[in-house]
């Protein structure tokens, strides 16, 4: 089964492969059959080898090598790049909602500073109304008062005149009786009254 | 028997599993291949099952496959910049790839793939050739002012670009022999101290009580190499993204 090269190393192989029976390495037999294999050179430089491991490590590590670059490699590329897309898309779906909340405050905000202007402006205007009531009648009181008190003044001066007008036929009475009384005589009403005016200075 | 058992090197041999042989060049299928097939099923599996559901809430399982996403296309992006994200399904692939097999090599009894140069190196001339074939093809000659510095004064530039140039072919060698040194001398001080629990255990009771120590001294090593088994993956793919980026932007 082989056409080995005539030397050592190669021959070496081939009293192994028939010593064990291509058998485990390691099993009592292998180690008792290769005795001699320290004279065959330190394993990894012997060149008998080499052409066998190449072509094994080219056929497994190129077939590895284009299981890796047809499918795995594309498959978990696919993964993560899906999940960094999606916790992308998730960011930018959070800020939207972010920035609608923002907005939906700012309106709220917005709203409530109008209707506060509003408040304030309806109680201004219901002051300023109220207040221009209280004037109005303020105003109409005191002309009502005045006027009261105008005419309260005028009744006042014609009772006075009245009265002064009384005091001057009380006076010729009066005068009248006393003449009649302390004279004994009459006096006529028309010389009292002279007389009175006179006193009077009218 | 008992030295073979804890031959620090015997977990580094390649058995045939299918013998094939085609025009004298041995390319049986090893235990190697098929730990390769393991890890290429098990990390396509894995990303392609937990994702299944392409859910917009991740589980945990599917957050596990997204994280690795983003790691590697974070660490693209910060290295080559946004366009560097065209090789972002190879970045992914070599670093999903190297980290797997990485780890798979700390379950007992299992094969590391990428403890053999060969391996590391095909993965580093990998990332070079297509450093250098796209360069290239996007910009011609001028890919070559990348070994070109500006600003260095006249004379000084044979010297510079002489360094230039080897640090660049250096580059490969460097790449590979990290990943593979590392994963190697980890495993190989993981063998050697847990060897010594054995050899120690097997030599009565006063032994077993002096395998006590290197009994923790293995613990302790399986974590720190479960960290270089990241840490390793992780540089390898950072170097890549950074000299994509010298693809991308020749000039300095």
């Amino acid at each position: 089964m082989f056409v080995t090269p005539a030397f050592a190393q190669a021959q070496e192989t081939e009293e192994m492969q028939s010593g064990n029976g291509g058998a485990e390495m390691h099993t009592e037999t292998g180690v008792a059959d290769h005795g001699g294999g320290h004279e065959a050179g330190f394993p990894p430089f012997d060149s008998s080898t080499f052409p066998s491991q190449l072509l094994w490590l080219a056929i497994t590590f190129g077939l590895f090598y284009m299981f890796m670059n047809k499918v795995v490699v594309p498959r978990i590329g696919g993964i993560l790049e899906h999940r960094r897309d999606r916790i992308a898309q998730d960011l930018d779906e959070a800020n939207r909602l972010k920035e609608e909340a923002d907005n939906a405050i700012a309106a709220y905000e917005q709203d409530l500073a109008t209707a506060r202007n509003k408040a304030s402006e309806i109680g201004q205007e219901a002051r300023d109304k109220a207040k221009a009531a209280a004037d109005a009648e303020r105003s109409k009181v005191e002309a009502e008062l005045s006027e009261r008190m105008a005419e309260a003044e005028k009744s006042i001066a014609d009772i006075k005149a009245k009265a002064l007008k009384e005091v001057d036929a009380i006076a010729v009475d009066t005068a009248t009786d006393l003449v009649k009384h302390l004279l004994g005589g009459s006096v006529t009403k028309a010389e009292v009254d002279a007389a009175v005016r006179d006193v009077a200075g009218k | 028997m008992a030295t073979d058992k804890v031959d620090p090197i015997h977990q580094f041999h390649l058995n045939d599993l299918i013998p094939v042989n085609i025009g004298g060049l041995d390319l049986s299928f090893t235990n190697s291949s098929l730990f390769m097939v393991i890890v290429a099923v098990v990390t396509a599996g894995f990303l392609y099952l937990t994702t299944a559901n392409r859910g917009l809430v991740p589980t945990r399982l599917q957050s596990i496959s997204e994280m690795s996403y983003e790691f590697v296309a974070s660490m693209l992006r910060d290295g080559a910049g946004s366009q560097g994200m065209r090789f972002f399904p190879f970045v992914f692939s070599l670093f999903m790839f190297i980290l797997v097999a990485n780890l798979v090599g700390m379950v007992p009894y299992f094969f590391t793939v990428t403890s053999h140069i060969i391996v590391t190196f095909a993965f580093s001339m990998l990332v070079i050739g297509l450093v250098v074939v796209y360069g290239f093809w996007k910009h011609g000659f001028h890919f070559l002012n990348l070994f070109v510095p500006s600003g260095v004064p006249g004379a000084l530039m044979p010297l510079v670009v002489m360094i230039e140039v080897i640090s660049f072919l250096s580059r490969p060698i460097s790449l590979s022999v990290r990943l593979f040194a590392n994963m190697l001398a980890g495993h190989i001080t993981l063998k050697v101290f847990a060897g010594f629990v054995f050899s120690l255990g097997s030599m009565g009771a006063i032994g077993i009580g002096g395998a006590i120590l290197p009994l923790a001294m293995t613990v302790a090593l399986t974590g720190l190499e479960f960290l270089v088994a990241f840490l390793q993956a992780y540089v390898f793919a950072v170097l890549t993204c950074m000299y994509l980026n010298d693809a991308l932007h020749p000039g300095h």
